[in-house]
């Protein structure tokens, strides 16, 4: 009976959080993750270098007690970096059990994006990294890139990790 | 006692879950010490009749009957050896019997545990029992043993099925009535009070209870206003006293010698002959006199202090509310050094602060002695587990094995203890299984003929290490490397392999020599499993074998350590924190001490022994000024039982500090090989990572 309700619930819960996505700009482009994903945003804060992993993982943080990886995704992404600065954001994600801070430059709005707006990335792999884009959502005349989270935190690329000696 | 019950029931179920394997587990211990032994000593003889009798008493509330027909088999069997004292048992087969049995009932209670019904049939072995006991029992030739034995075989349907059978009391009879409390907390009073009066129905003639019904009543209601019992034997008062003092969380107890209680009977409604005159005819009433005085005078003149202490003061917690103290105990030592470390006192005079603040610093400190003691706990626990599978594996494989464990006192974290058993349990079962040579190949190799399988435990400083070592055949090398080219995992020429190389491709997924499965392997745990399961706990695995001598399995693991003291330093802009345990000493270099080699590597000789230099902005990537070994410090650490110099730039200090895993995302990367072990959260809020002194010098040497 408990058990029945408390899964409604689980289910209302999710459907609120269905088809909403956090948006970013990096660079040209526009970047959405969904935001059931997400737990917090806060602000850029110090970071503690761990030596041996690729330059993209800029290290880890303390999050209120909790310790967790951060990336930096115009690194990930392959970009050119920018300074940090008040506008610089991490977003904290959380799935599978894993926690982990994405660094952007900054974040936009939370925007409603229905299934059907949603169309697949192009099956080719072109220069582009499209290997971490779900899909790409259509919001009016603009399009925001979707990013499969799941594919971020499992993605640990070896070829690019730094060579030790 | 079903789902109307709601959470009453759960809450019984879990004791009954707890309680029913706490002394299964008793039980094989005994067992084991008994086959050991060769011989069934008057106490363990005792010691399993009374498990088995709270068993059959337990599942019989609780409606398993199978279960309490099985223990009930197995009581009456110990109960004919403990009063006829038979010659001619069988121990091994006495071990067999008892031991399948315990199985039985661990199994019928795991599915009870996991939800299921208990539907394991019970009557071959009960068959089995019940023959060994005729067999025993009718070479005893004495006819009131077999008296003895075949109304016990009854009883056990009698008292299940709560048949009532009024008797005959004998004139010579005592009376008495008995008036007893529950302590609080100890929780299903109804069903303690149910489980005394099942005790002692044993030796009585006839009783009665006021409330009638036991079980039915609220345990609140006998809590308050206690239960009682009335009811004649023919054993004295002294005799009785130790039935009521043995039963657990019982407060107090009033035992009156009357000349009858009819009147009381009376006057709480229990006429005689009435439903709730617990009667019976089992077994001990044909001489239960005879026995029960020398019963309890051994057990009470072997260890009084003990029973009575276990009773008094150990309590089972849930292991969550220790995490979760653990937990608040490593903040309150993070807030601590928040305090009495703030940056804004920095430069304050405070006399009575800093007196006050040493004050807080020793509390916290046996604080987190308390804590972390408490969840320590011996590791002979999981070692008995492991005694169990060599005996029932050399069975069944026909290999004579002599199993030694040494240093079962050791000392270990509850949650890795956890961890350990089931990489221990693969790897005797592979020492068994892959290890052992069959005796007459041992024979033939000119070794002893009885093989042995050692189990060792000890603390080295802050880890702990176990080793699991077999003098059979040992490893082959050359399979290995074979079976590693046809799965393509060499990346250098086979010459140039370590040993240490070789044997870890054993613990690679999917990496298999065995050329045939049996019974024993092939259960899905493979070694990277064992691989996977210690290096959850932070732990590590090493392979030593020599062919045909036999192979060690040494797993080192840190012994808890969730907190450490540790020696801050800085590189640069870091902070690193390195645990005491691993340094000997530090000091600043003279230039003349340092030693060139030709690859241009850096040695110091400190007092005679030549020790390598690590620098630990090279080994970190870290930018610094300090380049220069005078200018910064030498740190002398020591891990594995190598010894190495590392520098950096200087010392901030000594802390305690909590330490913390490394996020998971992080593991997929070589940081660990880096030489860090974990972090910790400074006073300040910042993050140190921990290095490790096995871990940096491994990296070099």
């Amino acid at each position: 009976m408990s058990e029945a309700l408390s899964q409604q619930l689980m289910v209302q819960e999710e459907d609120t959080q269905q088809g909403k996505f956090l948006t970013f700009p990096l660079g040209n482009e526009v970047f959405g993750i969904e935001i059931k994903f997400v737990t917090e945003i806060i602000g850029i804060q110090s970071i503690t270098y761990v030596p041996n992993v690729p330059v993209y993982v800029r290290g880890i943080i303390n999050l209120r007690g909790k310790i967790i990886p951060v990336i930096d995704i115009r690194l990930k992404f392959k970009k050119p970096t920018v300074e940090y600065d008040d506008r610089t954001c991490i977003i904290v994600i959380d799935l599978k059990d894993t926690s982990i801070g994405l660094i952007v430059d900054c974040v936009s709005e939370v925007l409603d994006i229905s299934d059907e707006d949603i169309v697949p990335p192009p099956s080719y792999k072109t220069g582009f990294q499209n290997r971490f884009i779900k899909g790409i959502g259509k919001v009016g005349s603009d399009v925001k890139l979707l990013l499969d989270c799941e594919k971020i935190i499992t993605d640990n690329e070896p070829d690019t990790l730094v060579s030790v000696n | 006692m079903d789902d109307s019950n709601g959470n009453g029931r759960d809450q019984m179920l879990d004791m009954f879950i707890f309680e029913s394997n706490q002394l299964i587990e008793q039980l094989e211990e005994i067992m084991l010490e008994t086959e050991k032994n060769g011989e069934l000593n008057a106490d363990n003889i005792n010691e399993i009749f009374r498990i088995m009798h709270t068993i059959k008493g337990s599942s019989a509330m609780m409606a398993y009957n199978n279960i309490s027909k099985m223990a009930h088999s197995v009581e009456d069997l110990f109960f004919f050896i403990r009063d006829k004292k038979p010659q001619n048992i069988d121990i091994s087969e006495i071990c067999d019997l008892v031991l399948a049995a315990s199985d039985f009932i661990k199994l019928e209670v795991l599915k009870v545990d996991e939800g299921k019904e208990s539907d394991g049939d019970e009557k071959e072995l009960e068959a089995r029992i019940k023959q060994y006991l005729g067999l025993i029992s009718g070479k005893d030739s004495a006819p009131e043993a077999a008296a003895a034995a075949a109304p016990a075989g009854n009883a056990a349907q009698s008292t299940d099925e709560q048949q009532i059978k009024t008797s005959e009391v004998p004139p010579d009879d005592f009376r008495y009535t008995a008036k007893l409390y529950f302590e609080e907390g100890g929780q299903m009073e109804n069903v303690r009070a149910y489980t005394i009066v099942r005790n002692l129905i044993e030796f009585t003639h006839e009783a009665y209870t006021y409330p009638k019904d036991l079980i039915n009543t609220l345990p609140e209601l006998i809590l308050e206003n206690g239960f009682m019992i009335f009811f004649a034997t023919n054993l004295e008062e002294s005799q009785l006293r130790p039935i009521f003092e043995e039963a657990l969380y019982l407060k107090s107890y009033e035992l009156t010698k009357v000349d009858s209680y009819q009147k009381e009977l009376e006057k709480y409604n229990l006429a005689a002959g009435d439903t709730t005159k617990v009667n019976d005819t089992d077994a001990p009433k044909v001489n239960p006199v005879a026995k029960l005085p020398d019963q309890n005078a051994n057990k009470s003149s072997t260890d009084p202090a003990a029973s009575k202490g276990s009773k008094l003061s150990l309590i089972s917690v849930n292991v969550n509310k220790l995490d979760n103290l653990m937990n608040l105990v490593g903040e309150l030592v993070i807030s601590e050094s928040m305090v009495t470390k703030n940056p804004e006192l920095k430069d304050l005079q405070l006399d009575n602060f800093n007196k006050a603040a040493r004050q807080l610093r020793k509390l916290t400190d046996e604080l987190q002695d308390i804590v972390m003691s408490i969840r320590m706990i011996p590791i002979a626990g999981t070692f008995q587990k492991m005694q169990r599978i060599v005996r029932d594996m050399s069975r069944k494989l026909n290999k004579d094995v002599e199993f030694v464990t040494v240093g079962d006192e050791t000392e270990v974290d509850k949650n890795i203890v956890d961890h350990l058993s089931d990489p221990l349990m693969h790897l005797i079962r592979n020492a068994m299984d892959h290890g052992v040579e069959p005796e007459d190949e041992r024979v033939k190799k000119g070794k002893a003929p009885k093989a042995r399988i050692t189990l060792t435990a000890h603390n080295t400083g802050g880890d702990i290490m176990i080793s699991v070592s077999d003098d059979g055949s040992g490893i082959n090398k050359d399979r290995i490397i074979k079976k590693a080219r046809e799965a393509g995992l060499l990346t250098k020429p086979e010459s140039e392999l370590s040993e240490k190389e070789i044997f870890s491709f054993l613990l690679m997924p999917g990496f298999s020599t065995k050329e045939k499965v049996t019974e024993f392997s092939g259960r899905g745990v493979g070694m990277d499993v064992v691989k996977q399961n210690i290096e959850e706990v932070g732990g590590s695995i090493s392979i030593k074998s020599i062919e045909g001598e036999g192979s060690t399995f040494t797993i080192v693991i840190p012994l808890t350590l969730a907190i450490a003291d540790a020696m801050e330093l800085s590189v640069g802009n870091c902070v690193y924190t390195l645990p005491t345990v691993s340094i000997k000493e530090s000091f600043r270099a003279k230039d003349e001490d340092i030693i060139y080699d030709n690859d241009n590597n850096e040695m110091i000789m400190i007092r005679g022994n030549i020790y390598p230099i690590i620098r630990l902005y090279d080994l970190l990537k870290i930018e610094t000024s300090v380049k220069k070994l005078n200018e910064g410090i030498l740190i002398m650490i020591e891990g594995d039982n190598k010894t190495a110099c590392i520098f950096a730039d200087k010392l901030l200090g000594e802390q305690q500090v909590v330490v913390k895993p490394l996020p998971k995302y992080l593991i997929h990367y070589a940081v660990k090989e880096s030489g860090i072990e974990g972090c910790t959260i400074l006073g300040d809020g910042s993050i140190s990572l921990i290095l490790s002194a096995k871990g940096i010098i491994s990296r070099i040497i």
